[in-house]
């Protein structure tokens, strides 16, 4: 009974503080309106901008790190501080956290909110019609507002590029594709990356898995070992946190026999740090996708006041958006002079990679 | 000093203790405790829009938290809340999605279409315990990833290969524009209505009618029960249905309230599992739930402007938002303490 009355009492307390707590809020209310006035009135040409991570986090080693390093960069060359009426993100623990992240922002006065990957479009596509006076862009979606910049990746132009790197110098004649998890984002990366191969030899078999997930190491560790021992020899990943597995696996097969013929293509930013095991490296070279240059491209614009809201802007070879990483040595130079040629074919537009992998076209 | 004031003094201490041990960890990382506690305050009361969140927040873990609670009042644990919760978001979305219907149906059958999906999901692990003796832990554990795998396929083959299903229409939705203007735009929904409910509707069923009574008498002693003429396998299975029904509910709230379709996931919600936390915090009685989940959700969502305000790393918060929760949990050696003291007190 005491302990009814007791659950009772603290309840009332609570409600009480909810409710006191609303009273409260209606001259904080005021006050940070004014706050805002004022502060907007003083510093009318001030440019912010921010972003909102997804689940990963900007330590991702992945798009988030990428697109913070983007905004970092930006800061740097306008002279801004991290903080208000400068430059900031906040992490998103989970989809719940989509809305309030990005709506912290917008109220924080920020002039541009990014939101980093396809999981947030909803969520942008609500508040961007609530926030009008903020202007937002989204990575890998897109978003149909006056007030918000979609930015897609080619990303199958850049998969191809890792395809025919791999097809030119596995020796085995297989290869695999290890994906996160199925969307539209990743089949991209698959597409290309299969085009790629099949365009420099069809024999070559492509080993083709999805984890199912982004952020299970332990998948990708055990599907980069059947892969290794079925006689793959060159992996790429397209799978983020997933795809660390893929590396400690070759790295233990390397380290355990130097003479192991295991190669890793690592994805989003240059992942050869991934790779060093000793004095060697796993690391064949990495699919860049700079969602950095992206985001320094639509803030530079939107800071001159053309920000591209309601339009789509698509980055790929031709716009630096995707590219291969230095290989560090690991593809001579013969190699890399045919990838060169398949790299000039795709700008010109003599080769156009397929967006979709077979079979997995949209329904429409 | 006397039993009701210990009652009241363990939760204040405990709080009190998790918010102390919190500030020296974030004073200890290079952060201003201060700076950080009135950012948490702000994000939680701060003004209309992060208490609508809040609340938002708060009714999904209330109902989790109930099943988990009812479940542990009858003798079973269930773990599959988080299963229970996935299955009922699905099944409330296709029906607010793929039907259309006035409000007045819609809307109910969506949120009912959740609780039997949970329902439904609950029954399996029952009827095992019941028939089988085959425990239920094991059982509801591994019913949650077939329920996350089964509902993604399910989103895929329904989407035609996408990662999202269809929004629900207006006639499903548990959002209204009266709760939107009056929180400044936040996610509340009416959801916390039928939270609170739910809450009554447990404290009624135990307390007040004979099936209660027996629910609770079999997860006392089934032995007894059997030798007082009660149905031991019938009281297993009901136990375990409404239980799932509750978490089914809390999925119906975050597919018509909170977010309006779902999404495939790469793993839990973890609402589920925090509902155990919830449940236990609160005794596993109604009222406890409330308090428990109110605390969660608070914490929650709150810590989200920690961050945002007061420059405090993700992983710092989330520390500091755990030390709580850990005193809270710790009620009890506070307790030993308190009655400790009191009695040196009376010795002398």
């Amino acid at each position: 009974m005491a302990k009814r009355k007791f659950g009772l009492a603290l309840s009332v307390l609570l409600a009480a503080g909810t409710l006191l707590g609303a009273c409260g809020s209606g001259n904080d209310d005021a006050s940070k309106d004014n706050g805002k006035k004022e502060g907007s009135g003083e510093k009318t040409s001030e440019f912010s901008v921010a972003m909102v991570t997804d689940v990963g986090g900007i330590d991702d080693k992945s798009f988030n790190q990428s697109a913070w390093k983007g905004i970092q960069d930006f800061g740097k060359a306008n002279d801004m501080e991290k903080g208000d009426g400068g430059y900031d993100y906040l992490q998103s623990a989970g989809e719940e956290d989509y809305i309030p992240n990005l709506n912290a922002l917008a109220r924080r006065d920020f002039s541009l909110v990014f939101g980093v990957g396809f999981m947030m479009q909803d969520a942008m596509d609500e508040i961007a019609s609530q926030q009008k006076d903020t202007e937002f862009a989204i990575i890998d979606a897109v978003v149909d507002q006056p007030n918000a910049a979609s930015i897609l990746f080619k990303e199958q132009e850049g998969s191809y590029l890792a395809g025919v790197a791999a097809a030119l110098m596995t020796e085995s004649k297989k290869v695999g594709f290890v994906g996160g998890m199925e969307n539209e984002v990743i089949h991209r990366f698959e597409s290309g990356f299969v085009a790629g191969v099949k365009a420099v030899d069809p024999e070559i078999d492509v080993d083709v898995q999805y984890a199912g997930a982004f952020d299970k190491a332990e998948i990708g560790k055990t599907m980069a070992n059947r892969m290794y021992s079925s006689g793959v020899d060159i992996i790429f990943h397209a799978a983020g946190g997933t795809g660390n597995g893929v590396f400690s696996e070759a790295k233990e097969r390397k380290a355990a026999d130097a003479d192991a013929n295991v190669w890793v293509i690592g994805v989003d930013s240059d992942q050869y740090d991934e790779g060093a095991v000793g004095d060697t490296n796993v690391t064949l070279t990495s699919m860049l996708k700079r969602v950095d240059i992206a985001v320094e491209d639509i803030s530079k614009r939107a800071k001159e006041g053309k920000f591209p809201g309601g339009e789509t802007h698509v980055y790929g070879l031709s716009e630096d958006g995707v590219d291969l990483a230095d290989s560090r040595g690991a593809i001579p130079e013969d190699v890399m002079k045919k990838i060169e040629d398949y790299k000039e074919k795709i700008k010109s537009g003599e080769i156009e990679v397929p967006e979709y992998p077979e079979g997995k076209e949209p329904k429409k | 000093m006397s039993n009701r004031m210990i009652n009241i003094l363990v939760p204040v201490i405990s709080v009190i203790l998790g918010l102390l041990v919190g500030a020296i960890v974030m004073a200890v990382s290079g952060y201003d405790p201060i700076l950080g506690y009135t950012a948490l305050w702000n994000g939680i009361f701060g003004d209309s829009y992060a208490i609508g969140e809040t609340i938002r927040q708060i009714t999904p873990y209330i109902l989790a938290g109930l099943a988990v609670a009812f479940a542990f009042r009858t003798g079973l644990f269930n773990i599959g809340v988080e299963g229970q919760l996935i299955v009922g978001w699905f099944a409330a979305v296709y029906v607010g999605a793929a039907f259309d219907l006035p409000k007045v149906i819609h809307l109910p059958l969506s949120i009912l279409a959740g609780a039997a999906a949970g329902a439904l999901w609950a029954f399996l692990p029952g009827l095992l315990k019941a028939k089988m003796k085959i425990h239920e832990v094991i059982v509801t554990i591994m019913m949650n990833y077939i329920a996350l795998h089964v509902v993604n396929a399910l989103i895929k083959t329904w989407s035609g290969g996408g990662d999202k299903t269809e929004r629900i229409l207006d006639s499903a939705s548990l959002r209204s524009d009266f709760l939107a203007s009056l929180t400044d735009y936040s996610r509340l929904h009416y959801g916390i209505i039928i939270a609170l409910m739910m809450v009554v509707l447990m404290w009624f069923l135990l307390e007040k009618t004979t099936m209660g009574f027996e629910l609770k008498s079999v997860g006392f002693n089934e032995n007894a029960s059997e030798y007082g003429g009660m149905k031991i396998g019938k009281n297993i299975i009901l136990a375990m249905v409404i239980s799932g029904a509750f978490a089914g509910l809390a999925g119906a709230m975050e597919g018509l309230g909170t977010f309006g379709n779902m999404y495939t996931r790469g793993g839990f919600t973890g609402i589920g599992f925090d509902g155990i936390a919830v449940a236990l915090l609160g005794a596993n009685t109604p009222l406890g739930v409330i308090f428990g989940a109110v605390l969660f959700g608070s914490l929650k969502y709150g810590a989200l402007n920690m961050p945002n305000a007061a420059q405090i790393p993700e992983e710092i918060v989330q520390i500091v938002i755990a030390l709580v929760i850990f005193f809270v949990a710790c009620g009890y050696a506070i307790r030993l303490l308190l009655s400790k003291i009191s009695k040196k007190k009376e010795a002398k």
